[in-house]
């Protein structure tokens, strides 16, 4: 389509984490994102639950940035209670029709103060609370919700019902906000793409009455205990009985509620997120309470991922958690008081009876109906398993052009699946309209900034009231005669609401008028308020850092309620406190440094290829280096993806598209030998081949150099012919080899050099591969006799279907245990496998014409020496180690610089596709600004006091400090150091460490905190005893 | 009864601030006499600072950071750590009983846990000042 009828926007459709991710990320590209919502709050499931999984993170702290990011950025939209009803129209130019229900509250009024929902006289039961607690009728989603505004809900509501009754809301809202009046409205909106985040639900185990979920109390779901164990949750953290609030003693988690599941439900694939979370959850409540006998039965344990298997490990070895590999097919009462049985054989094939306390069932994740219908309507193809249908090769693409697709609603995933699926989509739907760029964003262009350098302090000091928040506790006309009364400021206002929008344009009007050059808010926390205020100022004309918050809600109001006396003199304080910080601040200029438009990726697997082509499509350059000769990678070895699409032919169709790509420059044969610069300005020194060196310039780095196999050292592999490793065993295969063409009996034994104490990790994608080869080989021939040899089978999400296929078609599972592998010898012609077999509970003699080892995926051995190029962490199997493993995947500590595929963690194809996306997502965002302006609050070196002892320099965590000497007039030599204000991030750790105060952070000085602590005791009687 | 004990509570803005926030949102109550300065990492705060806060008639001074391994900036929590004892120390040998110094853990969503040391800080220094007021009492 023509490049001028395409629109510069995006819609995102679904605001979890998937979905905010997508929106932060294309936005901050240069387009213009609808973000819409079909509850009252974005967030998703992530602010439900407790805690995440490997890290134990507080969900709630990881997702709130990304929350507040997403209310104000001034190119997304937020629209809540927003259902997409149809989308018409083609890539580039959509035109989507939303519905959005009332609220019931205005939100330019709202400031959430909660005084209504303390009023409110109805009560629900509270989806968000997993139905274990109650919520108003008017209410917030969650404490930290986005947009923080109340909704009524109207099925609950009296004054809804009933025109003549309650409104008692209304009565006492302070800022007049409530409106029943509100009507649904329409909206028309043209987009150019469209990205489809629309979630899961978690499956309602009431449907089947087996597991007597809804009939016995002590029976919930994991969400619920991921509510009770909450410190937020209803019970603050502390789990009981819900029949008799009696102490937990006994838990079992019952996995698979809901997924592998033909009987109950139709649920056939593996939910993928499970085995993880009740290990977490496990985890959790033993570290709580370390007496508490709890228990996961489950069928295999999938933990796949990266750090899981030590995850697992340690669950079983520190807290004592018990695993028992038993599916569980009912629960049953046990006595009358809220006692469970369970009833299982065990491995051994003994009968085994259980009573438990509480049973937690690990439901599985799945698409709501609604969901399916919408993408009915729309025409995306959908799977049996009622996900998005998507190639492996392009796995954020629907079958529509211009439509993406990210998070569980691809197929059942945990977080940076979905974080890492978000950031791909992003980066497919900007690669689409790179040539609108800039098109539909709102422009931000503050007036030229008054130089205040040379005035003497005047302070305004701005009063919030907000409402009855503070004014309910605090004298604030007191407080307002009191701050009148303090050195440089000549003027105090009190406003209702300081935040609201009129009070800042009064603001705005007053610093002009009056001539303020600094300003002090005391109203709530800077935390949410401050980039707000600064705004403000940036409107005024003054810098935006002459500005301090004095926190007399949050941390005075309402901490102090009952004692307002307290908490007046307090505010005074906190405001003298202010003041004073405020005198002394001086205006700061963002470092902005210009970014050189163009990438690095190292590595020319599928990764590097993906992430190249996405990145030049984007129109910058790429440097794109190969260590050996030709592209292609590990993919080279593969022959199809799970899903039974052919390798080698997409593999030589992205050969073909990079090597055509005018703007993209591949060097082969070559390695990187040095590295210097930071973020927007790297300079890499390479060698290719036998040829001189040559530096590159490059703004971002991505790091696709992939992995390498293993080669067992085990199982008599290089020592009988009929043992091969699979990827040679393809090859056998594919030629139909006579070793393969004359085989009646196979054998494949997984986990080869994967999950032992060497390397406690899952290599995750040879489950899949040997049971596809396994499928083939029983296709051709039926009467061959296949088995397969394995420790827990792993295929998660939508490949469980594979599993189910073999087995039907009569391919063997015979389960081992590390500490009994099986073993091999040679036997006439062929090799004897013995393995013990745990049903039938002896040991088992196989004659095998083929073996075939699942081997291990290994770290890169170059990883190492390229870790150490770009100062990179890897982890202790050697593979690079992400900034963050649920919410920044494919980035590092160190700006600038990405990593994706298999050189961050052995997976699948598509993954590493998506990952590769998501790594040009995050590469675009930064090339996307030209420039990059670095938060001002750095470290400064004071020439004078700072004698260059040097201590600060080993203590700073981003080798930001450097020594530096010179000669001064007189000649005499002298040190100091020197601050690098790219790579600081103004934390402070030299400061502290500092004996001579020479170095200090700007906003945070000696000086400044000492005269804060100063105002704060000014007050403070003389120690009575001082010995 | 005397008046509560003066402290300087030095929270770092990624977890303690954060949690003195929602200690707010959750409406928990403590003590009005602390008084709260926002720093960007525990490991910001110098062991001067603290001196100052007692000399200019602090009761007690507590710095509050991150949980070990979780700090905002990988490693100011450690340092504030290995600062702590060393400004225990030096507190004994200006004579400051070292009790009227506590450095602790609160992540972003423990606001209990905040309120709870501020509240065992504040309940530590009464029974401090107690104490000394006794033996002062007795000495003369």
């Amino acid at each position: 389509m023509s490049e001028d009828t395409m629109i510069g926007a995006v819609m995102v459709i679904g605001g979890g984490i998937s979905g905010m991710q997508a929106a932060l990320d294309i936005a901050d590209s240069g387009f213009f994102v609808y973000l819409v919502e079909k509850t009252g709050a974005i967030g998703g499931a992530m602010p439900q639950y407790n805690k995440v999984f490997p890290t134990n993170d507080c969900s709630m702290c990881i997702i709130a940035p990304k929350l507040v990011e997403c209310g104000r950025h001034a190119n997304i939209s937020i629209m809540t209670l927003s259902e997409v009803i149809d989308i018409s129209g083609r890539a580039g130019d959509f035109h989507v029709r939303v519905s959005e229900q009332p609220r019931y509250v205005d939100i330019n009024k709202c400031i959430a103060c909660g005084q209504c929902s303390a009023q409110c006289p109805k009560s629900v039961d509270d989806s968000f609370n997993s139905y274990i607690a109650k919520r108003k009728a008017i209410f917030i989603k969650y404490p930290q919700a986005v947009p923080l505004k109340y909704q009524i809900d109207p099925a609950a509501c009296l004054r809804l019902k009933d025109p003549d009754s309650c409104g008692i809301c209304a009565d006492i809202c302070p800022p007049g906000a409530i409106d029943f009046d509100h009507q649904p409205q329409k909206h028309e909106i043209q987009v150019g793409a469209v990205v489809m985040a629309l979630g899961f639900q978690t499956f309602d185990p009431g449907k089947a009455k087996v597991w007597g979920y809804g009939v016995y109390p002590n029976v919930i779901t994991s969400l619920q205990f991921e509510r009770y164990l909450a410190p937020n949750g209803p019970t603050d953290g502390v789990l009981a009985r819900p029949s008799d609030g009696k102490p937990v003693k006994k838990i079992a988690f019952l996995q698979c509620i809901g997924s592998r599941d033909k009987n109950h439900c139709n649920n056939e694939y593996c939910s993928a997120v499970c085995c993880m979370y009740a290990i977490k959850e496990a985890v959790m409540v033993k570290e709580a309470n370390p007496e508490l006998d709890v228990s996961i039965f489950y069928i295999d344990m999938r933990t796949p991922g990266k750090e899981f298997d030590r995850y697992y490990e340690r669950a079983r070895s520190e807290y004592g958690v018990k695993f028992i590999r038993s599916r569980i097919h009912g629960v049953e009462p046990k006595g009358g008081k809220g006692d469970l049985r369970l009833h299982y054989s065990s491995v051994q094939g003994k009968q085994v009876e259980e009573i438990v306390d509480l049973v937690v069932l690990s439901v599985g994740l799945e698409t709501p109906d609604s969901m399916v219908k919408l993408a009915e309507k729309i025409g995306i193809h959908m799977t049996p398993d009622r996900f998005a249908s998507i190639s492996a090769f392009m796995p954020v693409h629907t079958s529509k052009k211009g439509i993406f697709t990210c998070g569980a609603f691809n197929g059942p995933r945990d977080i940076p699946q979905s974080v890492i699926g978000g950031s791909a989509a992003a980066a497919s739907a900007v690669a689409l309209l790179t040539s609108v760029r800039n098109t539909r964003t709102r422009p931000i262009a503050p007036p030229a900034e008054r130089d205040v350098r040379l005035q003497s302090p005047k302070i305004g000091v701005f009063i919030c009231h907000c409402g009855t928040n503070i004014a309910g506790v605090i004298d604030v006309s007191e407080v307002a005669a009191f701050a009148a009364t303090l050195p440089q400021v000549v003027h105090v206002e009190r406003n209702l609401f300081t935040c609201a929008q009129d009070t800042q344009d009064l603001m705005i009007q007053q610093i002009k008028n009056l001539g303020l050059n600094r300003i002090v808010v005391a109203a709530c926390t800077p935390r949410t308020h401050e980039p707000l205020f600064r705004k403000t100022l940036k409107s005024a004309g003054i810098n935006e850092y002459l500005f301090e918050m004095a926190n007399i809600r949050n941390q005075n109001a309402w901490v102090h309620s009952q004692d307002p006396e307290a908490a007046t003199r307090k505010a005074k304080d906190l405001i003298r406190m202010a003041v004073v910080k405020v005198t002394s601040l001086t205006a700061l200029k963002p470092l902005r440094i210009p970014i050189t438009p163009s990438a690095l990726i190292i590595g020319g697997g599928v990764t590097g290829m993906t992430a190249a082509l996405n990145l030049a499509k984007q129109g910058y350059q790429i440097h794109l280096l190969e260590k050996t000769s030709q592209l292609g990678g590990n993919a080279l070895h593969l022959f199809q993806t799970w899903n039974g699409e052919h390798v080698p032919r997409y593999l030589m169709g992205l050969q073909e598209e990079v090597n055509n790509t005018p703007n993209i420059e591949i060097s082969y044969n070559t390695t990187v030998t040095a590295v210097t610069g930071h973020v927007g300005d790297f300079t890499t020194t390479i060698r290719s081949g036998t040829s001189r060196k040559r530096t590159i310039q490059h703004g971002v780095a991505i790091i696709t150099t992939g992995a390498k196999r293993y080669i067992p050292e085990e199982y008599e592999y290089g020592k009988i012919p009929k043992v091969v490793a699979s990827i040679e065993f393809d090859k056998l295969h594919m030629h139909n080899e006579t070793r393969v063409a004359n085989g009646k009996s196979f054998v494949f034994i997984q986990c080869v050099g994967s999950r032992n104490q060497e390397r406690p990790y899952c290599s995750k994608s040879c489950c899949t591969h040997s049971i596809q080869s396994a499928i083939k080989l029983k296709k051709e021939v039926p009467s061959r006799q296949i088995y397969i040899l394995y420790r827990e089978i792993r295929t998660y999400g939508q490949r469980e279907r594979i599993y189910s296929q073999a087995r039907e078609l009569g391919i063997i599972f015979i389960n081992y245990e590390l500490h009994g592998p099986p073993k091999i010898s040679r036997e006439d012609t062929g090799v004897l496998v013995e393995v013990w077999d745990h049903v039938l509970h002896r040991p088992l003699e196989i004659k095998a014409d083929m073996v075939i080892l699942a081997s291990a995926t290994l770290a890169s051995p170059e990883a190492v020496e390229l870790a150490n190029l770009f100062k990179l962490p890897l982890n202790a199997d050697g593979f690079f180690q992400e900034a963050h493993a649920k919410l920044r995947p494919v980035e590092f500590n160190v700006d600038g610089v990405f990593v994706a595929g298999l050189a961050h963690y052995p997976k699948p194809l598509e993954e590493s596709i998506s990952q590769a996306l998501a790594a040009a997502a995050k590469a675009g965002r930064l090339l996307a600004r030209k420039e990059i302006a670095l938060e001002p609050n750095t470290a400064l070196v004071d020439p004078v006091l700072c004698d260059g002892c040097g201590l600060c320099i080993d203590t700073c965590p981003y080798r930001a400090i450097s020594l530096v000497e010179y000669l001064d007039e007189a000649g005499t030599p002298l040190k100091t150091v020197a601050i690098d204000q790219v790579l600081c991030k103004g934390c402070g750790i030299c400061q502290g460490t500092c004996p001579k105060r020479g170095v200090t952070i700007a906003g945070f000085t000696y000086d400044q905190i000492e005269a804060q602590i100063d105002a704060a005791l000014m007050d403070a009687l003389p120690t009575e005893v001082t010995p | 009864m005397s008046p509560e004990p003066k402290i300087i509570a030095f929270c770092c803005n990624w977890c303690s601030y954060a949690a003195a926030d929602l200690a707010g949102i959750l409406r928990l109550q403590y003590p009005g006499s602390i008084r709260i300065i926002r720093v960007m990492c525990s490991g910001m705060v110098h062991p001067e600072m603290v001196l100052h806060a007692l000399d200019k008639g602090a009761d007690g001074v507590m710095i509050i950071g991150c949980h070990p391994g979780e700090c905002h900036y990988l490693t100011g929590n450690e340092m504030a750590l290995a600062r702590a004892e060393v400004i225990a120390d030096t507190l004994e040998d200006l004579g400051y009983a070292s009790e009227r110094f506590q450095l602790t853990w609160v992540s972003s969503a423990e606001p209990e846990r905040l309120v709870e040391a501020f509240r065992t800080m504040s309940g530590r220094l009464m029974l401090l000042r107690s104490e000394q007021q006794t033996s002062y009492a007795k000495k003369n």
